[in-house]
């Protein structure tokens, strides 16, 4: 496989298997799936709705509410740990601390009666030896570092008192506080204004910088992802269809999926430059997961699918060096349009 | 495209909206929601209108289809005012203007066929009834890419894709001269946003009627407008075509809008945001041009006046005091 193992990978994820028991069925949310994240790299998992991404994250989170849903196989190693061997309580100890999330909507995430320092301050006091002092102390320093103008008062304010995107950064401060060897964001700024999403993104690449974070981005934005991270995961129907840098992700993809998703993209590059063409369709929509297609599950929506497709799925190969695609014809369609 | 009348003219639109407080539901404040807002739309034009939350580009919408009464201003429609209307008199222009809204889960009865929600307007209006509506309704279908075989489903049995195009077939049922879409493509994922891009560009194509297209994602705005207003508090701060805005864009909003878009382009690396800070509230504005608080070219005038939309170039309207009013920052400051 691509990454092998190194001094420097923080997570290493195999094999993943999180299936959902419904009324409708078992379905696999996500199937097969291995990824690895360096210290201080950024990993972004694209994709959309329903093809697995957060369900990925909670996972390695060990969140997967169960029932309905449970992690039947593989594994999650961070910092030569197995998580998915250890029990609520030692998990605990590590969620927060070693690893930790950040989510959409910070306003559901944080506490809405209690104030931000003393968030903050909980984390802190729950996994190092602190005084409270020294803790609220500590939590304003991260205030400061997440850059929240006057940190010594916002401290003491509740989450309804700040905007949007300052929220963002509180949460940020909180899941940053431990100084993890993780950091998961799934879809941080997807909420927020775009003036405020450029400030978050700046702060989060920033950060992961001065402190070597490791870090994961689920977002379905390519923008957000281009300007962000070094390594991409594109995830279609719960199972991994491309793997690349991305550089060569953009320069060359070679998923149908991941060409077709970059070609039904506005382009903000030629704004304005052509006058209300058409934009390049994927037809279909995103198949349900209680009733996938035999074979590769994007078979039904591709225009190059031969019957190969609709009856094997295709492995993930290594197409180019470092570039996985599970694709039967991304070999042949090199360089095609 | 705009030799002749506009269809659409508004001119002065305000909107606030009582903030009240304490047991006696006392008037405490008052959101600036539209302040003051004048443009225009061509018929068989889009006219984009983008701004970040709160900055009243949906009261607009809402107030162009008199859902929310205006306090002030006017709005015509093929050159008849409508703001002072009944509701019977509005009747017959209700017609003529639609609106398709953002979230296609809470925009449609769910306990009514598809068929039944495009074909209701028909009755409503007296158009068409019966077997008629029927055939109405199926045609509405084919147009808008559902099957006809679908109009006996129900809402929770389509994709968010398939309703929003339901909600397009029911906006399309009369026959308007304008659609007011408002954010119709937010919540779709990217592969079947750019389906509903494709189907609204085909259908104005085909039938030549105007847009009031809302967003607040540019790419999506870039793509499908001819001309484009950017809102901030409550304002249009320019208004161009949209060639020319993207291109030479001269409000330092805009300018900064326009480069905090992420490029889905890795050699373009450029996250360097160009505005501090917060959109301020919209319920004490900052005096002046509203603006002033987060912008990098900011004087002591632009604290106390607030500058007019005016003439900065063809087509090209901008509310700014830099460079003598024109939006240009000085080329040696």
């Amino acid at each position: 496989m691509m990454e092998a193992k190194t001094e420097d990978t923080v997570l290493d994820v195999r094999n993943l298997q999180t299936v959902f028991f419904t009324n409708s069925g078992l379905f696999r949310a996500v199937d097969d799936v291995s990824f690895s994240v360096r210290r201080g790299e950024t990993l972004a998992i694209v994709g959309e709705s329903g093809c697995g991404k957060s369900v990925t994250a909670l996972s390695v989170m060990r969140l997967v509410p169960d029932p309905p849903g449970r992690v039947v196989g593989g594994s999650v190693t961070l910092e030569g740990t197995d998580l998915l061997s250890l029990d609520e309580a030692e998990m605990r100890d590590i969620r927060g601390n070693r690893i930790s999330m950040i989510f959409q909507e910070p306003m559901t995430s944080l506490n809405p009666v209690m104030r931000i320092g003393d968030q903050i301050t909980e984390v802190l006091r729950l996994h190092q030896e602190m005084t409270a002092k020294e803790a609220w102390a500590k939590a304003v320093e991260m205030l400061r570092l997440v850059r929240i103008p006057e940190p010594q008062r916002r401290a003491h304010e509740y989450p309804h008192q700040l905007s949007g995107g300052m929220r963002q950064r509180a949460m940020i401060a909180m899941a940053l506080a431990c100084r993890p060897a993780l950091l998961i964001a799934d879809e941080p700024t997807t909420a927020l204004d775009v003036t405020i999403q450029a400030q978050i993104l700046a702060l989060i690449v920033d950060l992961q910088k001065t402190l070597g974070t490791g870090l994961i981005l689920i977002t379905h934005d390519l923008g957000v992802v281009a300007q962000t991270a070094q390594r991409v995961i594109v995830m279609y129907a719960g199972k991994k269809v491309e793997e690349a840098t991305v550089e060569d992700l953009f320069a060359n993809p070679k998923h149908p999926y991941t060409r077709g998703l970059m070609a039904s993209m506005p382009a903000v590059i030629s704004f304005g430059a052509k006058t209300d063409a058409r934009l390049n369709e994927i037809p279909g929509m995103v198949p349900s997961l209680t009733n996938l297609p035999p074979g590769c599950a994007f078979a039904p929506r591709c225009r190059l699918a031969i019957d190969r497709c609709r009856a094997e799925y295709p492995p993930l190969q290594e197409v180019d060096a470092h570039h996985l695609a599970a694709c039967w014809r991304a070999t042949e369609l090199q360089g095609a349009p | 495209m705009n030799d002749q009348r506009p269809l659409l003219e508004v001119t002065d639109l305000v909107k606030h909206y009582a903030v009240r407080g304490g047991i006696l539901r006392r008037r405490v404040g008052t959101v600036h929601a539209v302040d003051g807002v004048s443009f225009s739309v061509g018929k068989g034009e889009t006219l984009g209108l983008v701004g970040e939350s709160g900055c009243g580009k949906s009261t607009v919408a809402r107030s162009v289809l008199r859902l929310v009464e205006p306090a002030s201003g006017a709005i015509k429609l093929n050159g008849i005012d409508i703001t002072g209307l009944s509701k019977a008199e509005m009747r017959p222009h209700r017609r003529s203007m639609q609106i398709v809204f953002q979230d296609p889960f809470a925009s449609l009865n769910p306990r009514m066929t598809a068929g039944d929600i495009v074909g209701e307007p028909l009755g409503v209006h007296g158009i068409a009834t019966g077997r008629a509506q029927q055939q109405r309704v199926a045609e509405l279908f084919a147009q808008v890419g559902l099957r006809p075989d679908q109009m006996k489903n129900y809402p929770h049995q389509f994709s968010g894709g398939q309703r929003q195009r339901i909600c397009i077939a029911r906006a399309l049922s009369l026959g308007p001269s304008l659609i007011v879409c408002d954010e119709p493509v937010s919540a779709l994922d990217v592969s079947i946003q750019a389906q509903v891009i494709n189907l609204l560009i085909d259908l104005q194509r085909k039938n030549h009627f105007s847009y009031l297209f809302i967003a607040h994602d540019l790419a999506v705005v870039a793509h499908i407008s001819h001309r484009v207003a950017v809102m901030y508090l409550g304002r249009i701060v320019e208004i161009a075509d949209k060639t020319e805005l993207f291109a030479n864009p001269r409000h330092p909003y805009t300018q900064a809008l326009l480069a905090s878009v992420p490029i889905a382009d890795p050699k373009a690396k450029r996250l360097a945001p160009m505005v501090d800070g917060d959109v301020p509230s919209p319920i004490n504005p900052p005096s002046g041009c509203a603006f002033h608080t987060r912008c990098r070219y900011a004087m002591d005038r632009c604290k106390v006046e607030r500058p007019a939309l005016v003439e900065a170039g063809e087509g090209h309207q901008v509310a700014c005091w830099l460079n003598d009013g024109t939006g240009r920052p000085q080329e040696n400051p």
